[in-house]
C-alpha cells in the first residue's frame, strides 16, 4: 500500500531515514492535500468539524444573546457590521433568520455529519474491520475536500444578502420568496455537501462489504461499523432526494420552472414531502455513528461485551428502514388529511421501540460489570439519559394531534436538541475522549474531561430544558423578539449558554494541553475491556496498518 | 402504578419548585402580564383613533367602549403566554380541553416514568456494579426473556397512547356542521387578512400594533388594553362563543401559519391551497397567537388577536362592518374570493396591505393600517396575481 501518486520527489519528505514501509509519510502538502489516506482523512474531517463547531455554535451564542432579553437588543448592530453601514430594521430581522438558517445547515452538514462519518468513520471503520484503508482512497479525499468550496459558498452567502429560509429552505420562501444570490448560493453549498456524503456513503458500504478481514463476519463487527453501515445506507437512499428537490428549487428560483408554485400547477408542499423524505433519515445519520460510539464505549468500561449484540445491530436496521416511512410526521399542520395523519403518528411510535430495545441494552451490557468512569464514559452515560429525555418529547411530538400545538414551538426546539446538541454531540466528545489516545498516542487531562463534560452537562440542560416550557406556553420557534411573558425561561436558557460556553474553553485547553504535553497513551489505554482491533496498534498507528491481515476468530 | 404515583409526586415538586422560583425572581415582569389597566389613558392618547369615533355614534363599533378604548381587555392567564409558567396555556375549546387532557394525564406521567426509570437504572448500575464493588464482570451477554419483555412492554405502552391519539385526530378532524361561521385567514408578507364569506364576505385587515416609541406622532400605537406586546392586533378578529367556526387558510405569498394555542388550532396558510379545520370557543374572552411558520423577516411580527363575544354582539359586529348574518337554512350565496383566481380580489391589488371594506367610515375607527413596506429581503410584491 504505497501512494504510487507521490513520484514527484519534491512532494516527498526526505528527512528521516527509510526505515519501515508502514511509516513512510510522504510530505506536508501531499499528506494533507492529497491525502488518500484514511486515518489522515478522518484527521482533517475532525479538524474541519471543530472549525464549523466553533462558528455554528458562536452562532447559537449570537441568538442566546439577542433572546436574552424581550425586545431586539444586538441585531440592528450586527446587521449594520455586515452592511458596512447603518441596516434597516427589516434587514436586521432578516438578518436573524440568516443566523437560525446558519446555525442549522453548520451543526447538521459540517459539524456532526463531517465528524461522525467522515471523522470517527474513516479513521476507525477500516481499522475495526481489519483492512488497511478505505475501499476507495481517492475518492475519499474527494469527499473531504467537496466539504470546503460547500462550507466556503455557505459562509461567503451572508455576504450577498443572506440565506434566511431555514434549514428546510421551504418553498416559496426560498423560491420567489428571496430573491438574491444568497439562497442559490447554500443550495449549491447543500448540493456539495450532498454530493461529498453521497461518495462517502458509496465508500464506506464497499469498504464494509468487501475489505473485512478473514473471519470478521457481518455479525462479528463491531457496533460502531455497522452503525456507520446502516447510516451510509441511509445517506445513499436519502441524499438524492435532497438533492432532486433542492435542484428543483434551483430551476424554480432562476430558470421559470413552478416546481413548488401553485401558479405554475406546482406544490409548496410537495417540497417538504421531498425534503422531508431526506430530513427524516438524516436526524438518524446523525444519531446513528453516535449509538455505534457508544455501544464501543459502554462495552469498554463495563469490562463486557455488549449485551444483546444481535439485537443492536438490528435495532439500528430497524431503525433506518421505518426512519424512512415517518418523514410527514413533520408536516402535521400543513393540511394532511386524517388517515395519514393517524398513520404517521402510528409508524412515528413504533420508531421508539428499537430505540427503547438501544437504551435498555446498554444498561444491561453495564449490569453486573466491573465500571469504571473515564471521561468518555461519563459522557456515554450522559449520552443515554439526555437521549432518553429528548427520546420520550419525540413521543409527545410522534401524536399528530398534539402538534395542532406543539408544531414550530420551543418545544420542538427543545426535543430536537435534547437528541442532537445533548445526543449526538455527546457521543460526539465521548469518542473523541475514547479514541483521542489512539489518534493522537497522548493522554487526555482526565481532570479537565471531567469538568468539561459536568460544566457542559449542566450547561446544556440549564439552556435546553426552559425551552419545553416556552413551547407548552406555545413560544414559537424562529422570533428574534417575543412578547414579554417568556421572558423568564428565555434569560435561564441564556444563563445555560454561557456556562456551555466555557465548559467548551475547558474542552480546547485540553486539546491543545494534551497534544503538547500529554502523557504517551499507550497501545491500550482502556485496559482489557478495549476489545476491538484499533487497540491491537500502536497510538498513533502507522501510517499503513494491516499490511498483514489480521485473523478474527 | 406505583410509577404513575411517583411520577405525580415528582410533578408536585416541580410545581412548588417553579412556583418558588417565579415568586422570587420575577416579580415585575409577571405583574406586567396582567395588563387589565385603567382605558383611560389609552384613550386620550390616541387622538386618530378617538377622533372618528366622537362623530359616529361609539356604539356603532361594539369593538369599541364608549371612550374609544377596546372594550374587551386580556384576562391574566387565558388567551396568552404567561412567565415562568411550565405547562399548557388554559384551553377554550372542546378539542383543546381533550387535547390538554391527553397531555397532561396520559402523555407527561408517562414519558416522566420513563426518564424516571432510565435514570433509577443507571444510578442503580453506576453504584452497584462500579468497579470497586464489582471487582469481576459477567460474562451474561444475552438474556432472551428480557429482550422479548423490553420489547413487548413498550409496544403495549406505545399502543395504549395510540389508541387516545388517534381518537383526538378523528374528533380534530370533524368538519364544521351547518350554521357554521366561517372564517378565512389569509397570511400575508406581514399580516393577516381575515374574509367573513358566510357574513357578506366584508373583510378586515390585521396588523400588528407598534409601541409607542416606534410610531410616527399621531399614529396609533399598543396600549394595555390592546393586549400584550408583540400580541396586540389594530383590528381583532371578532368570533361568536357556542357556534361551531370554520376556520379556512390561505396565503397570498409565503407558507405562513394560523396558530391560536387556547384553541389547540395550528394551521399552515399555503399558497394555492385552502385548508381547513373547526372550532367552537367555549368562553368569551381575548386570545393571542402568531404566525408558525417561518415567512420571512417580519416573520415574529404578525400576531393573531381572537375577540370571542355573545352571538348576539357577534352579530352586532357584523352589522357594523357592513356585513350581513346568513338567514337560517340557507346556505350563503356569496362568492368567495380566491387569492390567485381573479384579479376581483382586492387585496391581491393593493400589495401595500391596506385593504378597502364596505365601511371604510368604520374601519377607520380603528386604525389606518400601518403601511407595510416589502423591503425586508428586497422582495417584491408577490402574491400569486403578479405572476
Amino acid at each position: 500500500m504505497t501512494d504510487t501518486a507521490l513520484h514527484p520527489s519534491a512532494f516527498v519528505a526526505h528527512d528521516e531515514t527509510h526505515h519501515h514501509d508502514a511509516d513512510h509519510k510522504p510530505g506536508f502538502f501531499a499528506r494533507w492535500f492529497m491525502s488518500t489516506n484514511h486515518k489522515d482523512i478522518g484527521t482533517l474531517y475532525l479538524i474541519f468539524a471543530i472549525v464549523a463547531g466553533i462558528i455554528g455554535g458562536s452562532i447559537s451564542g449570537l441568538m442566546r444573546a439577542e433572546l436574552a432579553h424581550p425586545g431586539i437588543q444586538y441585531l440592528q448592530g450586527w446587521a449594520s457590521l455586515l452592511h458596512g453601514g447603518s441596516a434597516s430594521l427589516d434587514e436586521s430581522l432578516h438578518l436573524w433568520n440568516v443566523l437560525i438558517t446558519a446555525h442549522g445547515l453548520i451543526m447538521v452538514f459540517f459539524m456532526v455529519m463531517p465528524a461522525m462519518i467522515g471523522g470517527f468513520g474513516n479513521w476507525f471503520v477500516p481499522i475495526m474491520i481489519g483492512a488497511p484503508d478505505m475501499a476507495f482512497p481517492r475518492m475519499n479525499n474527494v469527499s473531504f475536500w467537496l466539504l470546503v468550496p460547500a462550507f466556503t459558498l455557505l459562509l461567503a452567502s451572508p455576504f450577498f444578502g443572506g440565506a434566511g429560509n431555514g434549514w428546510t429552505l421551504y418553498a416559496p420562501l426560498s423560491t420567489y420568496g428571496e430573491p438574491g444570490p444568497s439562497t442559490d448560493m447554500a443550495i449549491l453549498a447543500l448540493h456539495l455537501a450532498g454530493a461529498s456524503s453521497i461518495l462517502g456513503a458509496i465508500n464506506f458500504i464497499t469498504t464494509i462489504f468487501n475489505m473485512r478481514a478473514p473471519g470478521m463476519t457481518l455479525h462479528k463487527m463491531p457496533l460502531f461499523v455497522w452503525s456507520v453501515l446502516v447510516t451510509a445506507f441511509l445517506l445513499l437512499l436519502a441524499l438524492p432526494v435532497l438533492a432532486a428537490a433542492i435542484t428543483m428549487l434551483l430551476t424554480d428560483r432562476n430558470f421559470g420552472t413552478t416546481f413548488f408554485d401553485p401558479a405554475g400547477g406546482g406544490d409548496p408542499i410537495l417540497y417538504q414531502h421531498l425534503f422531508w423524505f431526506f430530513g427524516h433519515p438524516e436526524v438518524y445519520i446523525m444519531i446513528l455513528p453516535g449509538f455505534g460510539i457508544v455501544s464501543q464505549i459502554i462495552s469498554t468500561f463495563a469490562k463486557k461485551p455488549v449485551f444483546g449484540y444481535l439485537g443492536m445491530a438490528y435495532a439500528m436496521v430497524a431503525i433506518g428502514v421505518v426512519g424512512f416511512v415517518v418523514w410527514a410526521h413533520h408536516m402535521f399542520v400543513t393540511g394532511l388529511s386524517v388517515n395519514v395523519k393517524m398513520y404517521f403518528t402510528a409508524a412515528t411510535m413504533v420508531i421508539a421501540v428499537p430505540t427503547g430495545i438501544k437504551i435498555f441494552s446498554w444498561i444491561a451490557t453495564m449490569w453486573g460489570g466491573s465500571l469504571t468512569f473515564k471521561t468518555p464514559m461519563v459522557w456515554a452515560i450522559g449520552f443515554i439519559f439526555m437521549f432518553t429525555v429528548g427520546g420520550v418529547t419525540g413521543v409527545v411530538l410522534a401524536n399528530g394531534g398534539i402538534d395542532d400545538y406543539m408544531q414550530d414551538t420551543y418545544y420542538v426546539v427543545a426535543h430536537f436538541h435534547y437528541v442532537l446538541s445533548l445526543g449526538a454531540v455527546f457521543s460526539l466528545f465521548a469518542g473523541f475522549y475514547y479514541w483521542f489516545p489512539k489518534m493522537s498516542g497522548k493522554m487526555y487531562n482526565e481532570l479537565l474531561g471531567q469538568l468539561h463534560f459536568w460544566i457542559f452537562f449542566i450547561g446544556v440542560n440549564v439552556m435546553f430544558f426552559p425551552m419545553h416550557f416556552l413551547g407548552l406556553q406555545g413560544m414559537p420557534r424562529r422570533y428574534p423578539d417575543y412578547p414579554d411573558a417568556y421572558a423568564y425561561w428565555n434569560a435561564i436558557a441564556t444563563h445555560g449558554y454561557e456556562i456551555m460556553a466555557g465548559s467548551m474553553l475547558i474542552f480546547f485547553v485540553n486539546i491543545i494541553w494534551s497534544l503538547v504535553a500529554g502523557k504517551p497513551a499507550g497501545d491500550s489505554p482502556w485496559g482489557e475491556g478495549a476489545t476491538t482491533l484499533e487497540w491491537t496498534l500502536s497510538s498513533p498507528p502507522p501510517y499503513h496498518q494491516f499490511e498483514t491481515l489480521p485473523k478474527v476468530d | 402504578m406505583r410509577i404513575g404515583f411517583k411520577g405525580s409526586g415528582l410533578k408536585g415538586f416541580a410545581v412548588a419548585a417553579v412556583l418558588a422560583l417565579t415568586g422570587l425572581g420575577f416579580g415585575p415582569a409577571t405583574t406586567a402580564t396582567h395588563a387589565a389597566q385603567p382605558a383611560a389613558p389609552a384613550a386620550a392618547s390616541t387622538p386618530a383613533a378617538t377622533a372618528p369615533v366622537a362623530a359616529a355614534p361609539a356604539s356603532a363599533n361594539p369593538e369599541l367602549a364608549m371612550d374609544g378604548a377596546p372594550a374587551m381587555t386580556v384576562q391574566p392567564m387565558i388567551g396568552q403566554p404567561t412567565d415562568g409558567l411550565y405547562g399548557l396555556q388554559p384551553q377554550v375549546t372542546e378539542n383543546g380541553r381533550r387535547a390538554h387532557h391527553f397531555h397532561n394525564a396520559i402523555l407527561v406521567p408517562v414519558i416522566v416514568a420513563i426518564c424516571v426509570l432510565v435514570l433509577f437504572l443507571l444510578m442503580w448500575v453506576v453504584f452497584r456494579y462500579r468497579a470497586s464493588a464489582n471487582p469481576v464482570p459477567s460474562k451474561t451477554s444475552h438474556n432472551t426473556v428480557i429482550e422479548v419483555l423490553w420489547t413487548v412492554l413498550p409496544v403495549v405502552i406505545l399502543a395504549l397512547i395510540a389508541i387516545p391519539s388517534i381518537g383526538l385526530l378523528a374528533a380534530q378532524y370533524k368538519p364544521a356542521p351547518a350554521g357554521a361561521v366561517t372564517l378565512k385567514a389569509i397570511g400575508n408578507q406581514w399580516y393577516w387578512s381575515y374574509q367573513y364569506p358566510d357574513n357578506g364576505g366584508f373583510e378586515i385587515t390585521a396588523n400588528m400594533l407598534k409601541e409607542k416609541d416606534q410610531v410616527a406622532a399621531g399614529e396609533r400605537y399598543r396600549t394595555a388594553a390592546d393586549g400584550p406586546r408583540l400580541l396586540a392586533t389594530d383590528a381583532r378578529v371578532v368570533l361568536p362563543v357556542g357556534v361551531p367556526i370554520r376556520l379556512i387558510t390561505t396565503s397570498m405569498d409565503v407558507i405562513h401559519s394560523w396558530a391560536m394555542p387556547a384553541f389547540w388550532i395550528k394551521l399552515d396558510a399555503v399558497p394555492g391551497r385552502l385548508n381547513e379545520t373547526s372550532f367552537t370557543i367555549e368562553k368569551p374572552g381575548l386570545y393571542f397567537g402568531q404566525c408558525s411558520e417561518l415567512c420571512g423577516a417580519r416573520h415574529g411580527f404578525m400576531p393573531i388577536a381572537v375577540e370571542a363575544v355573545s352571538p348576539a354582539e357577534f352579530a352586532a359586529w357584523v352589522k357594523a362592518k357592513g356585513g350581513t348574518m346568513p338567514t337560517p337554512g340557507q346556505p350563503s350565496n356569496k362568492v368567495i374570493p380566491q387569492p390567485g383566481a381573479d384579479a376581483a380580489d382586492a387585496t391581491a391589488t393593493t400589495p401595500e396591505g391596506i385593504v378597502p371594506t364596505g365601511n371604510s367610515a368604520l374601519e377607520n375607527t380603528t386604525a389606518t393600517p400601518p403601511v407595510v413596506t416589502q423591503g425586508a429581503t428586497s422582495t417584491a410584491p408577490v402574491g400569486n396575481v403578479g405572476r
